[in-house]
């Protein structure tokens, strides 16, 4: 199937149209920034942002999610045995991602879909997802996506890759599930030529306008105990406060937490699992006492290492980073992935 | 899509006091559907989560053999939320068990070879499941000599005490109990740290292994021990622990360097540990 063009006047209404078949998910503005929400009665998509505040990393791991459920009512003969609950996971479809933090999902993927075990949760959602991605005309200061093997217009994660080329949206299927997609989107019309032209000079411009260059090329070959030993973590850490929103807002950062609540109704119980930070000290608290990263030092130290050197070495593709930016632009007290990647790489 | 987080329910068959200070106990499980034994295969070395409805899961080592039929024990210190509540249950009291999970020690490797176990406190339990399976009539022959020593602080902290007693007198099997101390005049075991033990009674690194468990002072001062004796690094074996949380490798806690204790270990050599970053 070939590309289509939607004009932006008919755009919200295409998005309306594909609720028939799908969850979708657009951005939203709220306040002065963008969120990913539902499309329901209400919902006014805004297609007006760089990027937004938090990845969509949720849609395949919310920020809490029921494992399992359970009674403690000794009446009931499964009293205290676990269950698995009936998720009817709808077909999802997220419009106006940015295809880093689609290529995000790729790299965590490799995390949660894996030779030995495969965790049924994180892979239905991500399986009933579709990327429906824009292409970034804008990127931010912070961007540097060109450096961690994406780009504003990188289609690795995607289904469908959307350019913005003007009063129209360039709408190219890139897998089967972008044609489905496509194929259930009523309106836009056969792209043509000049829509073409256009997306492609948007492509070559906007490869430009990427800024921040971040040097990786050394980090495979460095000795993985020199750079942990390495005399600049001390000054990388200083200012950090382990508030964890570098974790939080990152798109390839999954950890989770699995905790059981009995709070739903008097005898029934969740397991659950919510985000968790390798920020926090009690991330690596042992029951003794001991605790290997007890020292903020150790524990941004683990950040940077775990997405610039371990997965480089453990996976031999790249970093552990899609060069958002996210954690760069919000960390209260400015530490940048950017100059401790030259660091490291420099080292 | 199986799911790995899903625990076999099982019932506690039988709950033991091992130590004086009633820290520790142990928990023979029996599962309440059979068919889930045999999805349950393990090997020495090998842990699995404990999970008990409301309250959580732990990592805990698995202190039965896989000779053992019809059970699997697990020996638990008391020290945190699930701990305390799993101490307060009783036999009968149905939870769930998830694994087996983790690697195990070398038995391949093993084979042929003289195997010297070092262990220390309340880390004796995985050891004690590789003891049983290697006295195992079908397995003795597949080893060496086998030289275990294993300590205490005083006698009322020894694990398996009927066991230790027993070991103390076969033939085939170079039982060393000691103690940190004790004002038991009685006493006729060994008395002495760990490591100053093992260098009176190991006395050779020919052709062996040695399989390292305990609380971290005693790992510290019993490596230099074994490296005198000549035991390279790739012959030391030891078990770790980190927080963990799923156990298979997914959840992101348990990392040191790109390996996960929990998946990747918990059984690392010595030489293999040396080159990752000392976050245990």
């Amino acid at each position: 199937m070939s590309a289509k063009i939607f004009s932006k006047d008919e755009w919200v209404g295409v998005l309306e149209g594909l609720k028939d078949d799908y969850r979708v998910y657009v951005p939203v503005r709220e306040g002065d920034y963008h969120n990913f929400r539902v499309l329901e009665a209400g919902t006014r998509p805004s297609f007006d942002f760089q990027n937004t505040r938090m990845s969509a990393k949720f849609l395949a791991e919310p920020q809490s999610e029921r494992m399992f459920v359970y009674t403690l009512d000794e009446k009931d003969p499964d009293a205290h045995i676990l269950k698995e609950e009936e998720k009817a996971i709808p077909p999802l479809a997220v419009v106006g991602i940015r295809p880093c933090d689609a290529y995000a999902f790729k790299l965590v993927r490799r995390n949660f879909d894996t030779p030995d075990y495969k965790d049924p949760f994180w892979i239905k959602r991500y399986e009933a997802t579709t990327f429906v991605g824009l292409g970034c005309n804008d990127p931010c200061k912070t961007c540097f996506c060109a450096s961690a093997g994406s780009g504003p217009f990188d289609r690795k994660g995607l289904d469908v890759l959307l350019y913005d080329i003007g009063d129209a949206y360039l709408a190219q299927p890139l897998t089967d599930k972008g044609e489905a997609l496509l194929d259930k989107a009523a309106g836009g019309k056969e792209a043509d030529d000049a829509s073409w032209k256009t997306a492609q000079a948007l492509t070559r411009q906007v490869a430009g306008k990427i800024s921040s260059r971040v040097p990786t090329d050394k980090l495979k070959d460095k000795d993985v105990n020199e750079l942990y030993g390495a005399s600049f973590w001390e000054d990388v850490a200083f200012s950090c406060i382990n508030c964890g929103t570098c974790t939080y807002l990152c798109p390839t950062c999954w950890c989770f937490d699995v905790q059981d609540e009995v709070q739903r109704l008097p005898m029934a119980g969740d397991r659950i699992r919510n985000w968790d930070s390798c920020m926090f000290p009690l991330f690596t608290l042992h029951g003794s006492g001991h605790n290997p990263r007890s020292q903020k030092t150790e524990r941004v130290r683990q950040r940077f290492m775990h997405k610039l050197k371990y997965y480089v070495d453990k996976y031999d593709n790249g970093i552990q980073c899609v060069g958002c930016g996210r954690c760069v632009q919000f960390c209260p007290v400015n530490i940048d992935i950017r100059k401790v990647a030259e660091k490291m790489n420099s080292l | 899509m199986e799911n790995p987080y899903l625990p076999y329910p099982v019932r506690i068959d039988n709950i033991t006091t091992e130590t004086e200070d009633r820290n520790l106990k142990t928990f023979k499980f029996v599962f309440i559907n059979p068919e889930d034994e045999a999805k349950f295969a393990y090997t020495p070395g090998q842990f699995a989560e404990l999970s008990i409805a409301g309250k959580g899961e732990i990592p805990i080592g698995i202190a039965s053999s896989p000779t053992e039929k019809g059970h699997i024990d697990f020996t638990v210190n008391k020290v945190g939320k699930v701990t305390t509540h799993l101490h307060n249950m009783k036999e009968g009291d149905v939870m769930g068990v998830r694994g087996p999970l983790g690697n195990w020690y070398p038995w391949e490797e093993m084979e042929g070879k003289n195997v010297v176990i070092i262990g220390g406190g309340f880390a004796f339990t995985t050891l004690r499941s590789s003891i049983v399976y290697m006295l195992e009539p079908e397995n003795r022959s597949r080893f060496e000599n086998i030289t275990v020593v294993y300590g205490a602080r005083s006698p009322g902290m020894l694990l398996y005490k009927d066991e230790l007693m027993e070991w103390e007198k076969r033939d085939d099997l170079d039982m060393h109990i000691t103690v940190d101390g004790t004002d038991d005049p009685d006493w006729k075991y060994n008395i002495g740290f760990v490591p100053a033990v093992t260098e009176q009674k190991v006395t050779s690194a020919e052709n062996a292994i040695a399989i390292v468990c305990g609380p971290p002072i005693m790992i510290r001062f019993t490596q230099p021990v074994l490296e005198k004796l000549d035991f390279p690094p790739e012959n030391i074996i030891l078990s770790l622990e980190n927080r963990m949380k799923c156990g298979i490798g997914i959840c992101g806690h348990c990392n040191i360097g790109e390996k996960f204790v929990c998946k990747d270990g918990p059984v690392f050599s010595l030489a293999r540990l040396k080159e990752l970053p000392p976050d245990y």
